[in-house]
Order: structure tokens, then C-alpha cells, then sequence
């Protein structure tokens, strides 16, 4: 429970991957604990998270609706509600500075310059009553002091970057006169007007048609790499994640169960609950069959069920797991697993495509 | 706009039409002689009954003598009172009294009301907040004559601050404890308003928004929030000002104010027909414009609203 995820990660500089600038280390959150007190009891939302991001990377966060990925998000961000929200335990290093222990001003600062955000519904995220251009270039002008008028052709450029056309006209329009997908490019370039180190996305195309979304995830991964951000992608959609992350964490119940490098994951997942998100995704070659989705519903977080908080919908459960909190423990080189089975899970292939 | 604007001015042709008539109407329905008690111990000579009828066009039915009333409208003739004043005397000498005292309660309205709401919205539940809350209700729920007669005899008279009764000029100063004694009800329910579309709007996603973006807490509020917050408030002030010029009898009374309001009693009193319907024909006229202001206002504030 109390294991430190600090022991487990991989060095500072990544074994492989395509980032070319130096890998330093970003983020770093260290078991982070957060409840919600709520009228109907304490719901442990966080159980002791742990990630870290390199520059240049893009770690994708993967887990169910209330798996917690939004609420580390935005504990990162320290957009959260508290109350009824309350950090409980943990630390958020930003290039090594823990930001839980900063004033209030400091990580204003840190916010949209060092770490910004993209939200999941672009319509509700940009205020519905001032221009684009006004929303994007206010922050020019109140961070970085620039008039009005240079700021206004800064978000220019930046609608421009994030490919919208006729940028010098759309600057002056609302949110509403925007479609979903030119919209959460707004809300792109919104995040990208300071130069942000790292960028958390927030399901970015959840709210967007199919055959926007991917337009939008290429875009995020192109502007990742031009400006070797670090990109934190939150996401419940596996197929999203596969071209665009360099790492997986995924999340259950408020902890992260397993870690690894992308490929490592789809090929030998060592998590059960990884297996069945799997296992869940629609396949080509198998039309005409029964989707598969995972049985049972997500924990109730006011009452976690004992032991493992995945046991009652695991197909592995044994008894050991009602009682036993299984550790988030190291396989190998950046790759962790948080449960009792792992090294039997990485050893067996057959487990997988035996599903 | 210009088009919206224009048909928003011509749908008021016939409400204006509507409202002046039911006035008219009402006013010569009620019942009683105009000319009782104006001879003295007396009833009046025929000749001067015979004269006054032919004058206010008394012989024909309501409505001939409304036409010829909208008539002499158009004309710019509102008439003259049995006393032969002006009608257009009385509207031009007490209506710049009643538009004053309606804007400085419009401006305490938004001031006092506003800045309430907002600062309960933020801080809910907590003590300020309780306090505010308990208060506007006192002030929704006691009678304008109460706050009134409370606040002339211990504001006005006790701690000696203004004056009881305003002079002729009225001027400003004089008009700040009648301005929040006419303003009292709507400022409670402009405070509530504004409270309750703070409380809504400060978990909205775009200010949480405006948060991760680094902005400093009072660019959040006072930018953010409150621009989308005002909405609702601008709206209920903005109709309110109609109704807070034909609600200032009460007030006019209570301070010894020479407006609109005295003048419309005055008149309802002595059954004054004409005097009632051209001061109440202009009231109508102030409610039409406020209302429009409103609307184009709406569309200023809250760019999802088009005109088209």
C-alpha cells in the first residue's frame, strides 16, 4: 500500500524510445492520495498514485470512469475542488519541486506556463461569452504583460499552428460558432499560448465524432513532438493510446495497476484488468461475435472492496486476493504490475491470446 | 440588430395602443362625478357642466373618445387638467423628480445588490452569506411603507442624516434613503439572483478553465464568472426600472417627493381622466424603451443570442 513507485521507475533516461532531446525528468508524482468528503461517506478517489514524465514523452493514462485519472489530473494541475476534494497524502514534483508544499502564487505561475491543460468538452471549457481570440490572447496579456494588439496576432499564429483556417477572421468569433473538432483545436491553442513544458490532455476527443478524433490525436502527437513536450493523455479509449503514447499507466480504483512501454503492454499485459480492456476492444476479425466487455461494475470508492480492488471482477481471483493488497512491484525495467500474479502473467504468454 | 431593433419598436405600436386604451377605459369606469365638490357647497351650473362635457368629448361613447384622445396625442396635445394646467406642465416638472429617484435606486439596486451577490455566491454558507440571506428576505417580505416609515424615522430623523422630507429641487443627497426604500424589494431579489447564478457559474468547466490557464483569483472572478453571472441580473434590473418609476407612489408619499407618483394619485383621487392616462401613457412609453435596452443589452452580454 505504502510502496513508493520512485523505487520501481525506470532511470532518468529511458532505455529506447523516438525522443530525441534530453529525457529529463518533468513530473514526478509520488503516491498521491486524494478523498472526496461527501455527504454519504469519504470516497478514497486516490490510493496512492504514482507516475512520472520524462521531456519529449507522452505517458497515456488509461483506466474506467472513476478510476481516478481525471482527479490526478487536475490534483496535478491544483484545479481541484477542495472541498469537497482533499490531498491526503503524497507529493507532485515539477522539475524536483514539490508543488503540494508551494503558496498558492507559485503554482499559478507553474500553471499554463509549466503544465497546461486540454479539456475533454471544449463547448462547456471555453467561456461561452467572450471571442476565441480574447480567451487565448488574455493570457499574453496577463502573464507576459503584451499589448493588445500583439498579443491578438500571437493567437492568431496560434490558431494557425493548431491548423484551423482562416485564422485572422475565426480569432474574432465565439465558441458556439465553432464545430466540436475546431473547437477543442481552440482549446489546444489555448493551452499551448505559454509554451507549456508538459501538456495534460484530458480525454481531448471524448466529446468528438470518430472521424474527428483522429485528426485531433494526430494533431496532439505533431505538436508534441515539434516542441518536445511532455504529454500526459488521459483516455479510456485503448485504440487511441497505441500510436500516439510511449508509455501506459494504467489506472483501477484510484491506483495505477500496471506500467509499461506501450508495445510491452499490448503484447503481454500482466494485469488482469489490463487483459480484459484488451480484450474489450471491438475487433475486425471477429465480426459477427458477442462484444466482450469486463463483468461487473467499478468499485464503489466510499466502501473499496478489501485485498485487491479488482478481485470481484477478476477471473483469476483467488482467495489470497480478498485479503491481500497486492504491490505495485517492478518486472522488469519499467514495468509494473500491481498484482499477486504478475510474474506468472509475464511469463505466460498464452494468457493473452488464449482471451 | 437594426432589424430586430425596428420590429421590437413597431410590436410596440400595438401594445402601446392596448395599454393606453385599457387605461382610458379603466379610468372612466370608475365610479363618481369629476365635477363633484368643484363648484363648492354647490352643484355646478349647467353651462359649466354643458362646457366641460363638450370639452372632454364626455357625450360620446369610450371609444369615439378614445380615437379623438390618440388624436390630440399625435399632436403632441396631452390635454389640460380642470383647472386648466398643461397636462405636458405636469410630465415635464414631475417626471425628471421620478426618473432621478429611479436612477439612484436603479444605481444602489446594482451596486449594493450585485456586489452582495456575488461576494455570497463565493463565500456560500458562510456567515456573511446567512446574513445576506436573512436580511433580503426581511427586506422581500416587509411592505415598502414599512422600510419607509423605519428608515425616514430612524435614519432621517433620529440619527439626523438627510432630510425627512425632500425639498423641490430633490436633490441627490436627499434622494439616497428614498432611493433605498424604493429600491429595497428589488435589491433583495437582484442580490438573491445574483447569488444563486454565482453559486451555478463557479463550478462551470470555463472557470475552472480559466484557473489552469495561470490567471490570478480576481481576473477568474471579476472577468470570468461575473460577466457570465451578470446575465440574469441585467435582465431583472433592467425590466425593474419600468416598474420602479410607476412604483414610487408609495415613496413619493412617504418623502414629500413631487413626482410622477403624487401626481398619478392626485389625479385618480379627483377622477382628473385625461391627467391619469397622459401621465400613465408616458409611464408606459419609460417601461416599452427600458425593456428594449434590455434586450439589445442581452444580446451584448450573451453573444449566443442573435437577433435574426
Amino acid at each position: 500500500m505504502n510502496f513508493r513507485g520512485k523505487n520501481g521507475s525506470a532511470p532518468a533516461t529511458p532505455v529506447a524510445g523516438p525522443s530525441v532531446a534530453p529525457g529529463g525528468r518533468l513530473l514526478d508524482v509520488e503516491d498521491l492520495h486524494v478523498e472526496f468528503r461527501t455527504r454519504d461517506g469519504v470516497a478514497k478517489v486516490l490510493n496512492g498514485v504514482s507516475y512520472h514524465l520524462d521531456a519529449g514523452e507522452t505517458l497515456a493514462v488509461l483506466g474506467e470512469s472513476g478510476s481516478g485519472k481525471s482527479v490526478t489530473a487536475q490534483t496535478v494541475m491544483g484545479i481541484l475542488d477542495v472541498p469537497p476534494g482533499a490531498i491526503t497524502g503524497g507529493q507532485i514534483r515539477f522539475k524536483g519541486q514539490d508543488m503540494l508544499t508551494m503558496t498558492e502564487e507559485q503554482r499559478r505561475l507553474i500553471r499554463g506556463d509549466g503544465i497546461a491543460m486540454v479539456f475533454q468538452d471544449a463547448l462547456s471549457a471555453l467561456n461561452p461569452v467572450f471571442t476565441v481570440g480574447f480567451q487565448i490572447a488574455e493570457q499574453f496579456r496577463v502573464r507576459r504583460g503584451m499589448s493588445r494588439k500583439d498579443s491578438t496576432a500571437r493567437a492568431i499564429e496560434l490558431l494557425d499552428q493548431v491548423k484551423i483556417p482562416n485564422p485572422a477572421r475565426r480569432v474574432k468569433e465565439y465558441p458556439h460558432q465553432f464545430s466540436g473538432g475546431m473547437r477543442q483545436r481552440v482549446m489546444i491553442a489555448m493551452s499551448l499560448a505559454l509554451d507549456p513544458e508538459v501538456l495534460i490532455a484530458d480525454e481531448p476527443t471524448t466529446a468528438l465524432d470518430v472521424t474527428v478524433q483522429a485528426q485531433i490525436m494526430d494533431l496532439l502527437k505533431e505538436i508534441q513532438r515539434e516542441r518536445q513536450m511532455g504529454m500526459i493523455l488521459i483516455t479510456h479509449d485503448l485504440g487511441v493510446v497505441a500510436d500516439v503514447a510511449d508509455r501506459i499507466a494504467v489506472m483501477y480504483a484510484g491506483r495505477i495497476v500496471e506500467q509499461a512501454e506501450v508495445h510491452d503492454l499490448y503484447a503481454n499485459p500482466c494485469h488482469p484488468y489490463t487483459i480484459a480492456l484488451l480484450e474489450s476492444i471491438p475487433r475486425v476479425d471477429l465480426k459477427g461475435q458477442k462484444l466482450v466487455s469486463i463483468s461487473g461494475l467499478p468499485p464503489n470508492l466510499i466502501n473499496t472492496p478489501g485485498g485487491c480492488a479488482f478481485h470481484p471482477r477478476c477471473r483469476m481471483a483467488r482467495d489470497e486476493c480478498l485479503t491481500r493488497t497486492p504491490p505495485l512491484l517492478e518486472l522488469a525495467p519499467g514495468r509494473l504490475s500491481a498484482c499477486l500474479f504478475a510474474e506468472k502473467l509475464h511469463h505466460s504468454e498464452e494468457v493473452v491470446s488464449g482471451g | 440588430m437594426g432589424r430586430y431593433v425596428l420590429r421590437r419598436l413597431l410590436q410596440m405600436i400595438p401594445v402601446f395602443l392596448g395599454t393606453t386604451f385599457l387605461i382610458y377605459y379603466l379610468v372612466n369606469a370608475v365610479p363618481g362625478d369629476p365635477l363633484a365638490g368643484k363648484c363648492g357647497e354647490r352643484p355646478c351650473p349647467p353651462a359649466f357642466i354643458a362646457k366641460y362635457r363638450a370639452e372632454y368629448n364626455l357625450d360620446d361613447n369610450v371609444f369615439v373618445q378614445y380615437v379623438k384622445y390618440l388624436g390630440n396625442l399625435l399632436h403632441g396635445d396631452f390635454g389640460q387638467t380642470l383647472s386648466g394646467r398643461p397636462i405636458t406642465d405636469i410630465i415635464t416638472t414631475a417626471y425628471p423628480t421620478t426618473l432621478k429617484l429611479a436612477t439612484v435606486a436603479i444605481a444602489i439596486e446594482i451596486l449594493v445588490g450585485i456586489t452582495a451577490g456575488v461576494l455570497t455566491g463565493l463565500g456560500r454558507g458562510g456567515f456573511i452569506d446567512n446574513l445576506v440571506l436573512v436580511s433580503t428576505l426581511l427586506l422581500i417580505a416587509l411592505p415598502v411603507f414599512v422600510v419607509g416609515f423605519l428608515l425616514q424615522f430612524f435614519v432621517n430623523i433620529k440619527l439626523g442624516i438627510g432630510s425627512p422630507t425632500v425639498s423641490s429641487g430633490a436633490p441627490i443627497s436627499e434622494l439616497l434613503i428614498p432611493g433605498f426604500v424604493l429600491a429595497s424589494a428589488s435589491l433583495a431579489y437582484a442580490t438573491r439572483i445574483t447569488r444563486t447564478s454565482t453559486v451555478g457559474n463557479k463550478g462551470a468547466d470555463y472557470v475552472r478553465t480559466a484557473t489552469a490557464k495561470g490567471l490570478p483569483r480576481r481576473r477568474v472572478v471579476g472577468i470570468h464568472l461575473l460577466r457570465n453571472s451578470l446575465i440574469p441580473v441585467v435582465t431583472f434590473i433592467g425590466t425593474d426600472f419600468g416598474g420602479l418609476m410607476g412604483g414610487a407612489i408609495v415613496t413619493e408619499g412617504i418623502f414629500n417627493i413631487n413626482g410622477i407618483g403624487r401626481e398619478v394619485y392626485r389625479a385618480i383621487v379627483t377622477k382628473e381622466v385625461v391627467t391619469v392616462v397622459g401621465l400613465v401613457v408616458v409611464l408606459v412609453l419609460v417601461y416599452l424603451l427600458a425593456n428594449l435596452v434590455v434586450d439589445v443589452l442581452y444580446a451584448a452580454l450573451d453573444p449566443r443570442i442573435r437577433y435574426e
